[in-house]
């Protein structure tokens, strides 16, 4: 009986030791963690656009205050709605997201919501006048979500870049979609469209291209995966469809 | 009496012969990677590139010497019937503790090695040197067991990495400022395969990248460990 109060009490009082120290150390560092965490996703936008920031520029490599700096200067945020409405920034924090920018909404809640209350984040990147809209989609991949940042022209209808990224797919297999700089390259300049004005999006095609205006070549070896890229594109952009024919008819 | 405390402290952290054979055991003889063959999950996971592989192995001589020195300073008053959780607790701590580090001043490495940071905690080379070693010993002693097997299997892990990147990547310590790039096919190569004829031939070698080459590489390091110390080769 004893030595049972004994375990008890030792339990407890380690429990109430580790559990006092972490929290403190998460607490004391949070404002780090949440920069840390902003930034991160700041560059995986500017990965989108990289070919716009000048030659040889990595998105990953920026210095932090460089990326602030162009999100400061060149980029407006914005939040649309399923009807292409902006909305405004107390109503993003309204649905529980802090801060009311595009930068803070939470794409993997957003998706789990039913598809016509979901907002979603458009960044504008203004070059002198020349704007390019990145937008955000989500998906699933083989083990679990994949997700990216595309940059359409003011045509709405070419693809500037694109970078994806995922919570776990196979390293060196579906996991290519971000370490190969190669397959987020190749949408660069393709078409949203068909020659027939149809809406395709960009197909990942496995065995060969066909069309090169709006296909892109597959990864072998992970057929799921780049399946999972072609839906996530093609639900993801038709998202902002209603948003991106509301600004060409103005 | 002061001449004693002096004595004493001097023989709470000497330095002999014993506590250096502490250090460099688990280097050679006892190695917990081609010897023990333990914690060779991560061994395969993140040796990928050589960075992540550092920080790795500097993480896990962290966890380990120091969960190694908290569990023998409390091994006196440690139940018996819950030591496998108390040493189980302080490890994850640590190995929290360090996450909590990476996240708020490495955010790059802390993505690349995302649960593998976590996963130290399952390191059996961490949990085996607690209950082998610290719950029997002093923790001066403990201390010293815990970073030489920590040094152990950061040792191997790098030998690994380094013909992992190099071959693999045809770069080394890619992702640090350090980091230099020796084969490969653009000008920014110290050897750029495409203007240099005598290398035209040579491409990265893609099986490198995939865990299974650890696994290879490891087997060959057993290899040569047990052909050069014969204390390891089993005779009967």
């Amino acid at each position: 009986m004893h030595s049972t109060i004994r375990v008890y009490l030792f339990v407890l009082i380690m429990t109430v030791v580790v559990a006092v120290l972490l929290a403190g150390l998460r607490e004391l560092w949070k404002d780090r963690h949440e920069q840390n965490e902003a930034i991160f996703n700041k560059k995986a936008v500017l990965a989108a656009i990289e070919t716009k920031l000048g030659d040889d520029v990595k998105a990953s490599k920026l210095p932090d205050l460089e990326v602030l700096s162009i999100f400061d200067d060149k980029i407006t945020q914005k939040v649309v709605d399923n009807h292409g409405q902006v909305i405004s920034k107390e109503d993003v924090e309204s649905r529980g997201y802090k801060g009311g920018l595009a930068e803070h909404v939470d794409m993997k809640k957003e998706k789990k919501k039913p598809a016509e209350d979901r907002i979603f984040p458009v960044f504008i990147y203004d070059d002198n006048g020349e704007k390019t809209y990145i937008i955000s989609i989500r998906g699933n991949g083989l083990w679990d979500e994949i997700w990216g940042n595309i940059a359409v022209k003011d045509d709405f209808q070419t693809i500037v870049g694109a970078s994806f990224d995922h919570q776990g797919e196979t390293a060196g297999l579906g996991a290519e979609i971000k370490d190969n700089p190669a397959f987020p390259k190749q949408f660069q300049g393709k078409s949203l469209y068909d020659d027939a004005g149809n809406y395709t999006s960009v197909v990942v095609k496995k065995g060969g291209v066909r069309n090169p205006d709006y296909e892109v070549d597959a990864i072998s070896g992970a057929t799921v995966t780049c399946n999972g890229v072609t839906d996530m594109l093609y639900d993801g952009i038709k998202y902002y469809m209603p948003y991106f024919n509301s600004i060409s008819k103005s | 009496m002061a001449e004693t405390a002096v004595q004493k402290r001097e023989a709470i952290f000497a330095f002999g012969k014993k506590e250096r054979k502490l250090l460099t055991d688990p280097l050679n003889d006892n190695n917990p990677i081609t010897v023990q063959v333990l914690g060779i999950c991560s061994a395969l996971a993140v040796t990928t590139l050589l960075v992540p592989s550092i920080v790795i192995s500097v993480a896990v001589i962290f966890v380990c010497a120091f969960s190694n020195l908290i569990t023998s300073l409390l091994r006196k008053s440690i139940p018996k019937q819950v030591r496998m959780i108390v040493q189980l607790v302080i490890i994850a701590t640590l190995v929290t503790v360090v996450e909590l580090t990476l996240k708020a001043y490495n955010y790059d490495v802390y993505k690349q090695l995302s649960i593998f940071i976590g996963l130290i905690i399952t390191n059996c080379i961490v949990m085996g040197r607690l209950e082998a070693f610290a719950m029997a010993n002093s923790p001066w002693k403990s201390f010293l067991d815990g970073i030489g097997n920590g040094v152990g299997y950061g040792v191997i892990l790098i030998i690994v990495a380094f013909f992992r990147e190099l071959f693999g990547k045809g770069s080394l310590l890619a992702g640090s400022p350090l980091e230099v790039k020796i084969i490969g096919a653009t000008p920014e190569y110290f050897i750029n395969t495409v203007e240099n004829t005598m290398f035209g031939w040579y491409q990265n070698n893609n099986l490198m990248v995939l865990p299974a080459a650890a696994m290879f590489l490891i087997a060959v390091l057993i290899w040569v460990h047990r052909s050069k110390n014969t204390k390891l080769v089993d005779i009967s």
